[in-house]
């Protein structure tokens, strides 16, 4: 049996080599190298290999944009405008969260390079689900990315609450992955492929006589997506592991993670699935309105800031889920939009919780917040206005984002959907609003002072002027998004 | 046509202030002093608008000073402002109630932020007003929600964090209603048109659809006006809000923002979407006249003298909303005339409590007797404002409301009949309220009260003089709303509204 290998085109899979390459480079580096990897070294890579992968997706928008949407290694691999401007999303992320980790690990004492190793890891992964055309692919990369994370959440190891977390997401994902490979299996096993193009063609010029196994494929593909976004009923792991997980590493886990999954859940349902729009769609539309409502509600309860955090990005599940369900161009330019204007907002929200949580990254009751904004009006306003943008208030990008997914819905013929929806975000106000009346309390004006290191600073600064410039000026993202959506493929 | 720098400058000058007020923020009341300036260009601005303001420009009927400019294609995002009758006197209410509220209920406490948040509230409230495009309207709209918030829940009285979420919650959760209205709108239209996105109001006023769709859009949209205006049964957030809120967020608030839920109700609800009128025509009137008596009985009954103004403004916006829906023309400029009036009559009243909290720390209406005898002056300027809203002829409320009610008797004489109990009422409930404060004898601290100060004497006297003037002489105000009324009337005429 002579053995074929696919041709490849190693522009499409090259900010993958980058992040890969990087973490094998730093992982090899602290093997080989006579002294420590100091931190400080380790930052300086992976924020340089994030910028590497930034300035590749830069390449490949100009070769999609001349040459069009191409596919490589055997069809697995997608190179198209949506892959190119969710890898530049997800460098972004990874970037800022590498500052906020660095004063974070300088704080805890927390030395070497296995952080960054496991961070540019577990990218690499979420970058491949952004690109992945086949079901064995996305699995693959929802592998990466989450074995690092797994590592990851357990990293602060003075805290039994991080082991925990890393237990419950490692047993909890675990399951996920099972459902999700379960799923791929019997969705092969109705339409003989795991290629995406393969089943949307197989679909779309067959007529499915008894399409149970397809169903039930299709279902468990999507409770496995439903676990990794944490959207309501499988949104449990998410208090407790954002609670656990060291705050930088649960920055990474509501921005990166979410827009890996989000792409990944988009190609299968529209790209694959799309012909078999009328079954999930209703399945979506109850998992839409139990996230965002359910996320909202369960918020309000809360006490501790990483965890109203945790509820909040369920919240926003909710709303990005709101693009997929449109399921049009509309839909899915504006799924982008939604991720490309959070990513900043929330890794700078987790920045600031991360200052707040103090040494041992313990002080999480909203009650540390107190008068925050009083004694530092530039972090406290910095974080109000993060907390706003979430919020959906206008002038922010947050107001943007649910307007595209709403208008999104609208247009696709759910208005019932996207009053619900709104209604959620309502609820969701009153915790964020909250929130930010304790930082503009009165009393406890005499805390101690928050030390804001300049890195971790400077995350904060470009989280807000994202939030504040794109929200007066949104129209370079939405035509970014726009254009990346109408080269999307197929 | 007047260039659309004008209402530019209108946005921008509260912006400037705003900016300003907070740089200079280190030095002892520089701030307050900047945002007096800008409020006092605001209002010559204002005046120069309403003089120059031409009610019949070729090609725009009645708008002037209009200018469009598409700001995000792929959102349907423009900036796009016009004025006609209708918002020219929101727009000079605006203007208005910032100078009084800075200069009558000044508030010292973290004074720069406080009238950064006053100027900024103004800049949108002001782009709400003359808003020519639906989301542009809607932002402005949601924009304002933010400083009211910060203004309540950082200088507003004990129970101000619950007033002011239940402030925003409420009028957050109404506006989801809009929103959806309106993206639902604008799609509708760009599927018949074709083209781009647009909000544009002339545009979406094209936009054919069938009567139920016509009918939930407006509801989407009497839902999110009713919960601003408020409107019996959406009101409940007001009572506590307008007590808790400091004296100048009162004053924003139940003078002018409620504007905003009435003026929306004229201009997008009823402007853009006539066929619905006669299915929601019985509807919404019914709930007004319920408004009306509701907010009246209440008033009778209640403890504080913020909360009686916060009840009586549920009954007048009752009758706003009675004039706007009454299907006749002269109604409708009535209820814009009361939209006014109302506004200058609420801020004397919460002008003139915040001169008793001032000085009383208390505004029940227990804690205060016989307040006639220290402060001869208050006790008239509150004769004035209380007889101009009970609507005592010679004063601004007795044309508003005569305008609406022979209006409504015209077209819907029984909710006219009923809405008429409301005028009697609002006698009962001020006038009792009159004789329980500043009847009587004064004893211990109310003996002593002092009467109105040289400089709160000058702050209430535009308010007396507009309630005097626009009561002897209406005639000029009515020649600018009337065309616009018209104008708007006649659009809707197709679903059968009487001219």
């Amino acid at each position: 049996m002579k053995l074929i290998v696919p041709h490849i085109h190693y522009l499409a899979i090259l900010p993958v080599l980058i992040l890969f390459g990087g973490a094998l480079g730093l992982l090899l580096a602290t093997a080989l190298v006579r002294t420590k990897v100091t931190t400080r070294v380790a930052t300086a890579v992976t924020a340089l290999v994030s910028l590497g992968a930034l300035a590749a997706t830069f390449v490949q928008w100009s070769y999609v944009a001349s040459h069009g949407a191409t596919t490589t290694v055997a069809h697995a691999i997608v190179l198209d405008g949506f892959s190119v401007v969710a890898t530049g999303v997800i460098a972004v992320g990874l970037f800022l969260t590498a500052f906020v980790a660095h004063d974070w690990s300088l704080r805890e004492h927390v030395s070497g390079a296995e952080f960054q190793i496991l961070a540019l890891a577990s990218t690499s992964g979420a970058v491949l689900m952004t690109q992945a055309n086949d079901l064995i692919v996305i699995f693959l990369g929802l592998e990466i990315l989450s074995l690092g994370l797994y590592v990851l959440a357990a990293f602060d190891r003075h805290r039994a609450k991080s082991s925990e977390a890393a237990l419950k997401y490692f047993l909890l994902g675990g399951f996920a992955s099972a459902i999700f490979i379960y799923g791929a299996a019997l969705v092969y096993g109705a339409t003989g492929s795991t290629n995406l193009t393969s089943i949307s063609y197989f679909l779309g010029s067959n007529i499915v006589l008894r399409p149970a196994l397809l169903y039930a494929g299709g279902a468990l593909l999507v409770v496995g997506f439903a676990f990794k976004v944490a959207a309501v009923p499988f949104h449990l792991w998410s208090p407790d592991v954002y609670e656990g997980a060291p705050t930088p590493v649960t920055g990474f886990m509501a921005s990166i993670v979410k827009v890996g999954a989000f792409a990944a859940l988009l190609r299968v349902l529209v790209s694959a699935l799309g012909t078999q729009m009328d079954t999930w769609r209703p399945i979506l539309w109850v998992l839409i309105v139990l996230t965002t409502l359910v996320g909202a509600s369960l918020g309000v309860v809360q006490r501790n800031a990483k965890r109203i955090l945790a509820y909040s990005s369920v919240n926003h599940a909710g709303f990005i889920l709101l693009g997929v369900w449109a399921a049009t161009l509309r839909g899915t330019a504006a799924t982008l939009f939604y991720v490309m204007t959070y990513v900043p907002v929330v890794v700078a929200t987790f920045a600031v919780v991360t200052l707040v949580g103090g040494l041992g990254d313990e002080n999480h009751s909203i009650e540390k917040y107190r008068g925050l904004a009083r004694r530092q009006p530039w972090l406290g306003g910095a974080l109000a206005v993060l907390l706003l943008s979430q919020l959906g208030a206008p002038l922010t990008t947050g107001f943007y984002a649910k307007f595209t997914v709403l208008a999104a819905v609208v247009d696709a013929g759910s208005s019932t959907l996207a009053v619900i929806a709104l209604l959620a975000a309502a609820i969701a106000a009153f915790f964020y609003l909250r929130w930010v009346m304790t930082l503009y309390a009165d009393d406890d004006l005499e805390s101690t002072r928050i030390v804001v290191p300049p890195l971790t600073g400077f995350v904060i600064a470009v989280g807000v002027a994202a939030t504040l410039v794109f929200g007066v000026w949104p129209g370079p993202i939405a035509a970014l998004a726009q254009h990346a959506t109408v080269l999307f493929s197929p | 046509m007047h260039s659309s720098l004008w209402l530019t400058m209108l946005l921008a000058v509260p912006l400037a202030g705003a900016l300003i007020a907070m740089l200079v923020r280190r030095t002892e009341g520089r701030s307050y002093l900047v945002a007096v300036a800008a409020a006092s260009v605001e209002m010559a601005l204002t005046v120069c608008v309403v003089v120059l303001y031409n009610n019949h420009v070729a090609g725009a009927q009645t708008f002037d000073f209009a200018s469009r400019h598409v700001l995000s294609a792929p959102f349907g995002l423009a900036y796009d402002v016009a004025l006609d009758g209708i918002s020219l006197f929101m727009v000079a209410l605006t203007s208005i109630v910032v100078l009084l509220a800075l200069l009558g209920a000044r508030d010292r406490r973290r004074e720069p932020s406080f009238v950064a948040w006053l100027l900024l509230l103004t800049s949108f409230t002001m782009g709400s007003f003359v808003a020519h495009d639906l989301l542009e309207f809607f932002i402005f709209f949601e924009l304002t929600l933010i400083p009211c918030y910060f203004i309540i829940s950082q200088w507003g009285g004990a129970q101000r964090s619950k007033a002011a979420l239940k402030f925003f919650i409420y009028t957050f959760s109404g506006s989801a209603f809009l929103f959806v209205g309106t993206l639902y709108l604008g799609f509708a239209h760009q599927h018949q048109a074709g083209g781009a996105l647009t909000f544009a109001y002339s545009a979406l006023s094209a936009t054919a659809m069938s009567h139920g769709t016509a009918v939930w859009i407006f509801v989407a949209f009497l839902i999110a006006f009713a919960v601003k205006m408020p409107l019996w049964p959406l009101h409940t957030w007001s009572p506590l809000t307008y007590a808790e809120a400091p004296t100048a967020g009162s004053i924003e608030m139940s003078a002018l923002l409620a504007k905003l839920g009435s003026y929306g109700l004229l201009r997008f609800a009823i402007g853009l979407l006539p066929l619905a009128l006669p299915t929601m025509r019985p509807i919404v009137l019914t709930l007004a006249v319920i408004g009306i008596l509701y907010g009246s009985a209440l008033a009778c009954v209640t403890p504080d003298l913020k909360r009686l103004v916060a009840y009586s403004s549920v009954a007048q916006m009752g009758f706003i909303t009675l004039g706007l829906m009454a299907g006749s023309k002269i109604a409708m400029v009535g209820a814009v005339l009361l939209m006014f009036n109302h506004g200058i009559i609420t801020i004397g009243f919460f002008l003139i409590i915040g001169f008793i909290e001032r000085r009383r720390a208390s505004y029940t209406i227990k804690g205060l007797t016989g307040l006639q005898g220290p402060a001869p002056v208050l006790a008239a300027v509150f004769t004035v404002v209380m007889l101009a809203s009970i609507g005592l002829p010679g004063l601004s409320g007795f044309v508003s409301e005569y305008l609406i009610l022979i209006g409504t008797f015209g077209t819907h004489a029984w909710w006219g009949v009923v809405g008429a109990f409301g005028v009697v009422a609002a006698a009962l409930y001020l006038l009792w309220a009159y004789q329980r404060v500043f009847h009587g004898r004064a004893e211990g601290a109310n003996a002593t009260m002092p009467d109105a100060s040289t400089g709160e004497r000058w702050v209430i006297a535009p308010v007396i003089v507009l309630i005097v003037v626009l009561g002897v002489f209406p005639q000029p105000v009515l020649n600018r709303i009337t065309p616009s009324v018209q104008q708007l009337i006649e659009h809707a005429t197709p679903a059968g509204v009487n001219k």
